[in-house]
């Protein structure tokens, strides 16, 4: 892995030699930042803690047209993805959100529109130096300069930002911009080493998940899932603001003679998502739906997929409208046992 | 699954025949459909038990059981309700007319590993749709079976599906079919009762048998209970589940029971898997 220094003033030139892919990088939106399309010519800051929205979109657009057809027709028209897309400065839990999701996406049967956007897409980390009040990545195997799912990690030093290729696509990305790139040195690394320490240090809570995808199971019917679901409102928010929620609900759309059939982002926090056309729905409510999703991320994805399919973002946590906080959901679980 | 790159691309399939199984609001209307494409035609393959997405492009797509068995020839078959945005869609397609189908999707029933055995199937209502290729696939094998009987019951002689295939099927050796209704009807001149009662006064052994059971939740929570009775073990014992699905290749997430995927891990599974799901019969 080369290693290589980046001073923060030629920021916008790196980004620059970067023209002609679709970029994306966190960009204020009202009170809070977001990834987003960064507009030719301009190059935003990475002065951010982490987005309110994960970037998860870079890969599974929030709504995506899987075809293109004509009404009453029968012949579909596939899109082809072409533009190549680069990630800047996401956070190493959202990139391992990613690399989780990806198991999901290529089990057994490819997901096309999910592989086609990763192949085409480089992934640029920037790892954590100041840790979010709800973050606990080091309880579920992350951490703030975690490489799993980047093709490149940036950590910034202060004058320069260290970047550090992760896989060959992180390479190409030094190659291309190499005009602008200094050899970093062992002291730049082992600077970084003592930043990624500290934000360890910095990181307070933790979640104690042993035991816990097996357990589940056999908490099926306990009390537990009445007392934390009581105050949740079914709004969804923790779902669709997860990087490792990935359901989602395809709707055909019609207007005039343009005609397409799309996904878009679903929550099983919606009583709608898993009833029946009949009226019979196998989670009626919040209860169930609450115990599904806890499951389905502590348990069943490490059943099929062998990895918690939860990154200590604490999005989930910081943005509950009723304060439900998942550290304390697992906290309940794991005294259960 | 055809090896299309990309499995959620529906294809068209021309509607050959059509008919009503049954009357009512919620009426069952069956499909005989052919691919247009030859080398989608050629391509496709499915075993008894597994399932397809079929649908209309504009209003949306549903998971149906394919309800005829692969040695019934170059076809499908679909046996649809009218419950819901797209069943009404299909409801109104006529012979000529197209449908849009993926898939097969799902695992299937191991019919190859039953040969040698005794095949019982047990059918509710719509539930015959799933069983029905079995008994078919039987039938073009009787040879490699010890015989199948299949009982099948419904609320009213009209809400029976297929019909007009049980009287062939009673003129088998080793084919047996007993069918029941809840209430007693005029001119009825089979059982009168609820299909779970009509299998402990069949009383089968369970021994060398393959029972297999499809229908409305309650009526399988009972069938299930009197094969216990009957002295069937837990792995000689299958069902199908069902829940809402939109991708059909386990990726959207809706239709897990615990950690199942059913549309993927199922729709068929044995009991002594599906007694330790604990959502199976959510």
């Amino acid at each position: 892995m080369s290693a290589m220094l980046l001073k923060k003033e030629k920021w916008p030139e790196f980004v620059e030699k970067l023209a002609g892919k679709n970029i994306w990088a966190p960009q204020a939106e009202g009170d809070a930042m977001r990834f987003a399309p960064v507009a030719e010519g301009e190059a935003p800051a990475l002065d951010y803690n982490n987005t309110r929205v994960p970037p998860k979109g870079a890969l599974f657009p929030q709504t995506e047209t899987m075809f293109k057809f004509q009404p009453e027709g029968a012949q579909v028209d596939e899109p082809q993805l072409e533009q190549e897309t680069v990630v800047l400065g996401l956070r190493p839990c959202d990139a391992r959100a990613m690399a989780i999701v990806e198991k999901l996406f290529k089990w057994d049967i490819d997901d096309p529109y999910y592989t086609r956007r990763r192949e085409l897409t480089t992934l640029v980390g920037l790892a954590c130096n100041e840790p979010g009040m709800n973050c606990f990545c080091p309880s579920v195997g992350g951490g703030p300069a975690s490489t799993e799912g980047l093709d490149l990690l940036m950590a910034d030093l202060g004058e320069n930002y260290l970047l550090e290729a992760v896989t060959k696509k992180g390479e190409a990305l030094l190659t291309e911009t190499k005009d602008l790139l200094d050899e970093a040195g062992v002291d730049a690394v082992k600077e970084k080493e003592k930043l990624v320490g500290e934000a360890e240090q910095k990181i307070k809570r933790t979640v104690d998940t042993e035991g816990v995808p097996e357990g589940l199971p056999g908490l099926w019917e306990d009390p537990l899932w009445q007392k934390v679901s009581a105050s949740c409102l079914g709004c969804g928010t923790c779902t669709y603001l997860c990087p490792t929620c990935h359901c989602f609900d395809i709707q055909d759309e019609t207007e005039g003679l343009a005609a397409r059939r799309c996904r878009m982002w679903d929550s099983c926090m919606f009583d709608e998502y898993t009833m029946h056309t009949s009226g019979h729905n196998p989670r009626p409510t919040r209860r169930e739906r609450t115990r599904n999703r806890i499951s389905h991320k502590y348990s069943y994805y490490v059943d099929k997929f062998d990895v918690i399919a939860c990154v200590g973002c604490g999005r989930c946590t910081n943005l509950c409208p009723v304060n439900i906080d998942i550290i304390e959901t697992i906290r309940q679980v794991k005294e259960a046992l | 699954m055809i090896t299309h790159a990309n499995p959620y691309i529906p294809y068209p399939a021309t509607i050959e025949e059509t008919w009503y199984e049954t009357g009512g609001e919620r009426c069952i209307k069956t499909f005989k459909v052919v691919f247009d494409d030859k080398d989608v035609l050629e391509e496709w393959s499915h075993l008894p038990g597994q399932c397809a997405m079929i649908g209309v492009l504009g209003v949306g797509e549903s998971m149906i059981s394919i309800s005829c068995s692969p040695t019934e020839g170059k076809f499908l078959r679909f046996s649809v309700m009218r419950m819901g945005k797209v069943t009404q869609a299909l409801h109104q397609l006529e012979a000529g007319d197209k449908m849009m189908v993926r898939g097969p999707y799902g695992n299937n029933f191991p019919i190859d590993e039953w040969q040698g055995k005794k095949i019982l199937t047990i059918g509710g209502g719509i539930g015959q749709a799933p069983l029905r290729p079995i008994v078919e696939y039987v039938k073009a094998n009787q040879d490699k079976y010890e015989g199948l009987t299949m009982i099948y019951g419904a609320r009213t002689s009209n809400d029976l599906c297929f019909k007009g295939e049980f009287e062939e099927m009673s003129k088998c050796d080793d084919l047996s079919c007993h069918l029941t209704i809840d209430v007693e009807e005029e001119d009825w001149a089979h059982n009168v009762g609820f299909v779970p009662q009509m299998l402990l006064d069949l009383d089968p052994s369970p021994e060398n048998t393959i029972a297999i059971t499809c229908g409305p939740p309650i009526m399988i929570r009972f069938v299930l209970e009197n094969l216990k009775k009957l002295g069937f073990e837990d792995d000689q014992i299958y069902t199908t589940l069902e829940n809402r699905m939109k991708c059909g290749i386990g990726k959207c997430g809706r239709c897990n029971a615990g950690g199942m995927y059913v549309c993927k891990d199922g729709p068929v599974f044995n009991y002594a898997v599906l007694k330790e799901i604990p959502e199976a019969f959510a």
